[in-house]
Parts: structure tokens; sequence; C-alpha cells
């Protein structure tokens, strides 16, 4: 194990250096290019009166797209090299390491050339950089929980900027007039309006930290929330602070001020409702986007981003605006698209999210190495730096105190250390200290000071925030040490207090929560989502039963979809291996489990890893190792997995399956004894049987493995006549000639398989005299891979309302049921 | 056309009269939940098939937020939604065969519900065990509710047991 360690240590070194051998080429070669070019041209312009050539280099033909791909290849070889090496990755946060990455760059660049030609300009920034990551936020946004602590997001971003603004922008002045630091040439005004844009946090830089420290879904709502929305405060002070510098302070008048005021209510409300109705255009269009899904996903990015561009010609707030559009389409656009569609959109942000911040940090890397924006005032940059801390630490204490008397969930000590130490500056402060007025004498001091600033928050608050935190964690834990009771019961009631908050369907404020529900179930659903996630919402509420069977149908072909027939087929991979690294605990020893127990860094307070210094009973760590790896996790802990780097399954969704399977299968057993006729035809409704009539039967295998033998069932209604009232038709699709297997492949104990089943298949249940239930598949096997489609049984996220969020999720008419063959009834 | 069966939110709106086991199973954050059908089994005791809108109510106020009120009555009954009446919720979801103990055979079946299905059935005793031994203060190899009760006299009872709402 250790010489393959040692060589796969060597392979990733090599890689590594050979890598950034490459990396360091790329620009030098750009700009040789370009001078290549110079001296190209002018040979070629003489030798062009001799004739045509066959090749000719003509560089300035493709400049412009060249060096774009160029550096968009450069920063994202740039995040492959840095993954090698995972140690530093897991110590640095990748943003720090893309930063330094650009200094280095810079610094070639320069070297070779002495002009800085790559800068992050603002255009660049706020017209193509910054939308994808905000729409990402957006898109991706738990809504539940963004309007849950609404109240407590808004109070942050804007009292909080507010506040920052102010205090930073009158100390520097009250400083400045000191004259520590040297004479200024600036005035209350330029100070406040370095005040404004250096106090917003921001949404790129706190998303890339926040995503190394696995913090509680709650707390990284609010700070996230808060990035995202104190884009309407800053646009509004910094417009306001530079008309004014522009006017000239002795011009203000005082309903300038009042001006003021009023515009930031109307930028950001009119940000939010141009948002609003870019959403409401996208949901209707994808309603009627049946017939054109390769393109789907494209309207999901255009709409957004003509939202985005429309606010910022209105000059309103342009991140509200495409954040609030992401936020409101997402449950139609999620409801309406096929599920190809809804993956593609997925990837295609996250891969736009992840390419714009790797860029704007490699970017902001690069722009420092200028000798032309350099003024380097130590007492300025000094007390900025602590002004910035100092205050925002002050600020987040008190509307944190303020807060607590209204919350329901109290924000405790440590959130408000994160909070405070996790509001990080980032690209968007140096692109508006960039846009300054050039005549403006202190704009280089600014613009020094804003990138030192980035800079210390990104790298060094970025580096810092990750072992601050662990040591947090440590010192409040070593108060006392978790009893395995208490462990055990207490993630007892974690789970019943997750139950019963489901079952009465209310987690604190509701009211408006159920009028919107309300509202939107009746009139904004029937608008926006297609006639058939409508329908399947409400019809299929009928039976749980169904939605086992569903589901059951659903991951069959899904399986079948994606080749996995493996698990029907052989017998022996049946019980499928659900272990993951670690086997078996019991025998490591006890520094292997305290290493092993050195998981990520978790802000709750309940899933502390025990780390016990004087350990009873080598058995005793063990236990209590195990019970803390292996205890599922309720409902809260693990459903916020946002990140922009990775579409990761969490582990959240093996849990699901796992208790879904258990549980089904129990609920199942139920039916065993009950006779099939009456019990289980009443109860269903046909909600599947048009859609079933409609597809051709081709349709249903779509890896043509099993094109002979599809066989349905369908369980009538033996009593009425009632079209409406037919059978659910679900199938099971063993082929002919795998159908010994398959039995043998099934081990079900609790159900039983009777032996004269050569031909039951073909026998629909009514027909046959057993008191048999044809589970599902899922529910006989342990499955081997777990479908994506899986997660959309219980996206929690969606809606507060339980079975919509299991409907909404739901099946959309192009999906696997189309393997149901035409309705033979 | 009929009227489809409506969720346990819309009955509760309409105060409706009876909930039956399939209003729950219904629920589908409850079938991914670990303890989901033992809290359903809550609901409805002794096979009961129905549950009428009081019974619930008095269930759910078991999770009400205690109130510290200095000058309660001691002689009053205990409350409804004390911190004696919260462990005894949950005392009553390990012990199915009512017998006033949690004994080994509950507590691993719980146990199983509650962990993955990686652990072993050895690891799944062991852990039994230990939990057990931990508790078990006289020694009878099973917890009673006096012994489960002493065990979490240190948990925040109030916070993990609570819905503010109800209020």
């Amino acid at each position: 194990e250790k010489m393959g360690r040692d060589r796969s240590g060597c392979v990733a070194r090599s890689a590594l250096l050979t890598a950034l051998a490459l990396l360091l080429c790329c620009p030098v070669a750009g700009n040789t290019a370009e001078q290549d070019s110079h001296t190209e041209h002018g040979d070629s312009h003489g030798s062009n009166d001799t004739g045509f050539h066959i090749v000719t280099f003509r560089w300035e033909h493709v400049q412009a797209p060249y060096v774009i791909a160029l550096w968009i290849l450069v920063a994202s070889l740039g995040k492959i090299v840095f993954h090698l090496s995972e140690k530093v990755t897991t110590v640095v946060p990748e943003s720090a390491l893309l930063i330094v990455l650009g200094l280095i760059l810079g610094g070639i660049v320069w070297a070779a050339d002495h002009t800085a030609s790559f800068t992050l300009t603002p255009t660049v920034f706020f017209f193509y950089l910054l939308p994808p990551i905000v729409l990402d936020a957006g898109y991706f946004m738990p809504n539940r929980h963004f309007f849950g602590n609404l109240g407590t997001i808004l109070m942050y971003a804007v009292i909080g900027t507010i506040w920052n603004a102010a205090t930073t922008g009158l100390s520097l002045y009250g400083v400045s007039k000191t004259k520590i630091m040297g004479n200024l040439d600036a005035g209350l005004l330029e100070f406040l309006l370095f005040g404004s844009l250096i106090a917003a946090v921001d949404p790129v830089a706190v998303l890339a930290v926040f995503e190394e420290v696995h913090v509680n879904e709650m707390l990284f709502i609010i700070v996230f929330g808060e990035s995202l929305l104190n884009d309407a405060v800053t646009v509004v002070l910094y417009n306001v602070f530079k008309s004014f510098v522009e006017v000239g302070p002795e011009n203000v008048e005082g309903l300038d001020y009042f001006k003021g005021i009023v515009s930031f209510f109307v930028v950001s409300l009119g940000g939010t409702a141009v948002g609003i109705i870019f959403a409401f255009i996208l949901s209707l269009i994808t309603r009627f986007t049946k017939h054109v899904r390769v393109i789907e996903p494209g309207f999901v990015f255009i709409i957004s981003y003509l939202s985005y561009l429309t606010a910022e010609m209105l000059s309103l707030s342009a991140i509200l605006a495409i954040t609030f559009c992401g936020i409101c389409c997402q449950k139609y656009v999620k409801a309406n698209l096929c599920e190809q569609s809804i993956t593609t959109v997925r990837y295609a942000m996250k891969m736009l999210a992840s390419g714009a911040e790797t860029i704007i940090f490699m970017f902001l890397g690069i722009s420092a190495v200028n000798t032309e924006i350099w003024t380097w005032n130590t007492a300025f940059i000094l007390l900025t730096l602590v002004f910035i801390s100092f205050y925002r630490v002050i600020g987040v204490v008190l509307q944190t105190w303020i807060l607590n008397h209204y919350r329901v969930v109290q924000l405790e000590i440590i959130d408000q250390v994160v909070m405070s130490y996790g509001g990080l500056r980032g690209a968007v402060a140096f692109a508006l200290v960039v846009l300054l007025d050039p005549k403006m004498p202190v704009k280089k001091l600014f613009v020094s000071t804003t990138i030192i600033v980035v800079y210390f928050t990104v790298i060094i608050q970025g580096l810092t925030i990750k072992p601050l935190v662990n040591w947090l964690k440590v010192k409040r834990s070593q108060h006392k040490e978790p009893l395995l009771n208490e462990k055990l019961h207490g993630r007892a009631f974690d789970h019943i207090l997750s139950a019963i908050e489901d079952i009465s369907g209310q987690i604190g404020h509701n009211y408006l929560r159920d009028k919107w529900t309300n509202f939107d179930r009746k009139y904004l659903s029937k608008i926006m989502m297609r006639k058939s996630a409508q329908i399947s919402r409400d019809k299929i509420l009928s039976v749980f039963r169904e939605l086992n069977l569903k589901d059951a149908i659903s991951y069959v072909s899904e399986g079948e979809r994606k080749g996995s027939l493996a698990f029907i087929r052989s017998s022996s991979d049946v019980n499928v291996d659900f272990t993951g690294p670690r086997h078996s605990v019991v025998d490591s020893s006890v520094s292997a489990v305290l290493r092993e127990s050195t998981s990520e860094v978790c802000l709750d307070m309940q899933a502390i890893e025990n780390r016990t210094k004087s350990p009873k009973d080598r058995e005793e760590i063990v236990t209590h190792h195990m019970l803390q790896q292996h205890l599922y996790k309720p409902r809260k802990r693990y459903r916020l997995n946002y990140s922009r780097h990775k579409l990761v399954r969490s582990d959240g969704e093996k849990q699901d399956k796992e208790i879904f399977q258990r549980t089904m299968k129990k609920r199942l057993e139920h039916f065993k004894p009950t006779k099939l006729g009456n019990n289980y035809t009443t109860k269903f409704r046909n909600m599947k049987k048009e859609r079933a009539a409609k597809k051709k039967h081709s349709d249903a295998v779509p890896n043509g493995k099993l094109s002979t033998h599809s066989v349905a069932f369908q369980v009538k209604d033996s009593e009425a006549e009632d079209p409406s009232d037919g059978g659910i038709s679900f199938l099971i699709t063993p082929a002919s000639n795998e159908s010994d297997e398959i039995r043998a492949g099934i081990e079900n104990p609790s159900f039983s398989v009777e032996e004269d089943q050569s031909d039951f298949q073909m026998i629909p249940p009514w027909m046959s005299n057993e008191e048999t239930v044809i589970p599902s598949q899922r529910a006989r096997l342990q499955i081997p891979g777990s479908p994506t489609n899986f997660r959309r049984l219980t996206p929690l996220q969606l809606s507060s309302r339980s079975i919509d969020s299991f409907l909404l999720a739901d099946i959309p008419d192009e999906h696997p049921l189309s393997f149901l063959p035409e309705s033979s009834m | 056309p009929f009227a489809p069966l409506s969720t346990i939110q819309d009955k509760l709106s309409r105060l409706a009269l009876f909930f039956s086991r399939e209003d729950f199973q219904r629920i589908g954050e409850l079938a991914v939940n670990p303890l989901g059908d033992r809290i359903i089994n809550a609901f409805f005791p002794d096979d009961k098939q129905s549950l009428d809108f009081r019974s619930f109510i008095r269930i759910l106020a078991c999770f009400r937020p205690t109130v510290k009120d200095k000058y309660a009555d001691p002689n009053a009954a205990e409350p409804i939604n004390s911190r004696s009446n919260k462990l005894r919720f949950a005392f009553q979801l390990y012990d199915q065969d009512r017998d006033g103990i949690i004994s080994r055979g509950e507590l691993i079946q719980v146990l199983r519900m509650m962990l993955e299905a990686q652990v072993t059935e050895d690891q799944l005793e062991s852990i039994t065990d230990r939990t057990i031994q931990e508790a078990d203060l006289d020694g009878d190899g099973a917890i009673s509710f006096e012994e489960f009760r002493k065990s979490l006299e240190n948990i925040n009872l109030e916070h993990k047991m609570s819905i503010r709402f109800l209020q």
C-alpha cells in the first residue's frame, strides 16, 4: 500500500511539474505570438508580391477569440493541476490558489512584455463572468430555507451593508483628518464611496470558501443570501456617492439625499420585479417546449441572461434580477422540462459558474501585476483592513442580538463568528473600484487598497476559516463527552422531530407559506406547468401503493435504460455490497480510527466527532465511531448540498434509498395476506392509461435487449366500467431466456415466489389464485446503483407540501413510463 | 370524477374527522425517515385504523415547547408537553411490547432501523450491548424508563423535541 502511494505520489508530482510547465508556456506563447505576428506581417507584406501563399500565419485574424480561449484553457488547466494534490486542496481554498496562479502568470507576462495586457475589465466581469455565477446561485437556491430566513437575510444584507459602508467610510474620513495617512486629496464623499464599495460581502468569494467549510444549512443560507441581496444596497450607494463625487460636494442638495433613499427601494424592488417577470416568461415558455426538447436548456440560460441585461439597462439591480429569476423559475422549469434537459441545465450551469469563478480569481491575480495602478499607503491599507473586520464583527453581533428576539432558531456565538469571519470581499468590489472615474486623484490608492483587501480576505481568511472553525468546534465539544446513549437517542429525537414536522407540515411561520402554496396551486401552476405535470400532481395523490409501484417502475426502467440490467441478470450480484471505503472499523487501530474521524468540519454541534483524549476502551471508541459513522442522518443535516464545483449525489440519497426500500418492503408485506382482486383494484386509479396508450411499444425498451417479452399487467377495476378508473399498468420485463436467472436472482423472503412459474409472468394477477403481489423490482432487490431519478422522490427543497414534493419530482410525459405498451384494455 | 383523497394538511385545514394510516404513509418524508413507520404506529396505537382529530392533537401537543412557569401549581396535573412526557413518547417508540422496559431485542430493532445497511449483525449487537451497559443502572440487562430518563439528563430536550409553532 505504501508502495502504491509512493508511486502515485511520483506520478502526481511529475504530472504537476509538466502541467505547470505547460501552463507557464501558454501566456508566453500568447505574447510571443503577438510579437511574431508583427514581424510575420512585415515579412508577408514584403513577399506579398511574389504570389499566392499556401499557408499563412494570420494571428490578428484569430487574436481576440484565441486569447480568450487560451486564458480559459489555462484557468481550467490550473484547476486540474491543483486537484492533483489532495493535501493542498484541503488546506488551501481553490480561490486562493487561483489568485496565486494569476499572480504568477501576470508576473510572467510582465517579465516578457513589460505591459499588463490582460486585466479584469469591469465590462467583461459584469456582463459575462458574474451572471452565470449568480444564476447558478439562484437556480439551486433551496427556496424553503431561503424564504424561511428571508427576514434575517434582508436585515443583514440591507442594514448590515449600510452599517459597514457608513462606519468604514466615516472612520477612514475621520482618520484621514488626523493626517496619519498623509495628505490624501479626498473628502468625506470619496471616503463614503470607498466605504460603500468595500463593504459588500461578495457572493463569489463567499461561496468559494464556504464550500470547503461545511456549515449547517441555515448559516450557509444566511451568509449566502446576504451576499446576494446586498447587491441592491451596494449598487445604490455606489451610484449615489459616485454621482455626488462627480458633481462635487458643494452641489449636493438635500433633495439628492432623499432621491438616494428612494432609489434604493426602486432599484431593489425593481430588480426583483424584473427577475420575477422573466421567471414567469421562462416558465410559460418551457410549458410549450415539448416538441423542441433539444433546445429547452437554452431557454433557461437566454431568458435569465436577458433578465440580467434588462435590469442593467434600466439601471436596476441586475444581480437581484437574475437571482430571483433563478429562484422563481426553479420549480416550474423542473416540472416542465424533460429529464434530460433538466440534467443538461444543471450541468451546464455548474460548468459556466465554475468556469466563470475560476477565471475571475485568476484574473484577480493577473490584474494586480500592473505598476500603473499601484499606490502604496501603509496606513490607509492597514486601517481599511482593521475597520472592515472590526465593524463587521460589531455589526453582526448587534444585528444578531436584535434578530434573536424574533427568530425561532437562535443564532449562536459560533454562527456569529463564522458570519463575521466569512464576510469576504471579492471581485465585485474590485470591478467597482476600477470603474471609478480615472480623474479622481485617489482612485489609484483605492484600487490598490481594494486589491489588498480582496487578497487578504480571500487568501488569509479563506485559509484560516477552516482551522478556526475546527478549533471552536473542538473547544465547544470538550465540555462533555456525549454518551453513547445520548448520541443514539439524540439522533432518534431528531428523526422523531422531523417526522412530526413533516406530519404537521409546518415549520415555523407558515401562514404566508400556506397562502403562497394555495395561490401557487390554484393559479400559477395552472398557467406555468405543463398539463401532464399538473395532472400527475393531482391524481396521484390517491394511494401510497401507487407511488411505490410507479417509483419501482421508473426505477426499473431507469436501470434498463442505463443498461444496468446486471442486477436482474446475475444472481450473484444481487446482494450488493454497500460498503464504502471503510469496511470494518472494528479491527483498526485507535490511531487510525482517530485519524479517520477527522471528517469534514461541521458546525452542527450535534454531529461532533468525538475526539476523546483519553479513551476508556478501544472498543468504546470503536463503538462511538461506528455510531457516528453509520447512524442515519436526520433530514435537516444532509439536505443542503450546494456546491459550485460538484454535482454530487449526496449521501442522503443513498440513505433515503435504503430507508425507503426497507419501509416499502414492510408496507408491502401488509399486502401479502390480502386477496389481490378487490383490495388491489378498487384502490387504483388510472393515471397513466392515456399516456401509456399513446406510447409505442418500441419506445419501451430503450436498450433493445428486452424487446421480445415485455408483458403488461393491467389491474382492472373488476367492478365498474369506469374508464377513468382503469387499472394501473405496470410492467415487469424479464427477457424470456433470462427468466430462470431472474427467479434465482430475486431473493426476497417476504414474498413467496411460486414454483409453477413457467408462465407466471403471463398471468395477470387478478386471475391467478395465488395471493401474491408482484412486487416492484426495487422492493425485491438491493439495487446496485442509485438512479439520479431517485433524488426526485423526495426533493424536500421544492415544496413545503410533502406530497407535492413527491410529485413535482414526478415523471413528466417523456419519462421511462414510456415503456408501457399500448393499452390492451 | 371523484375527489382525490386529501392530504393531512387539507384535512387539518378543514378539521376533517378522521385520519387513516394511509394518510400518514403517503407522506414522502416519512418513508425516508428511519423511524417513520414507528411514529405512524404511535399515532395509531393498538392497531387502530382511524385517528380522530383530538387524539392527533393530543400527540402533537406533546411537542410544544415547555414553558418554565415558576408560579405553576405544583399539584396540578403534569402538562402534556413536560419533559417527562416527551421522553415517554420516545420511550414508547422503542418499547413496542409496552412492558415498560426496552429490552435488548427491542433496542437491536431500533438500532437496525437507525443504522446504515452496511453495519453487520455483530457490530449491531456490540453497539446494543454497550448502549445498554452504559444506561443500565440496576443491572437487569434492559433499560427502564427511569434509566432512560437518567441517561438523557444532559440533553437539551427543549431544543430537540419541540416545535415552535405550536406555542
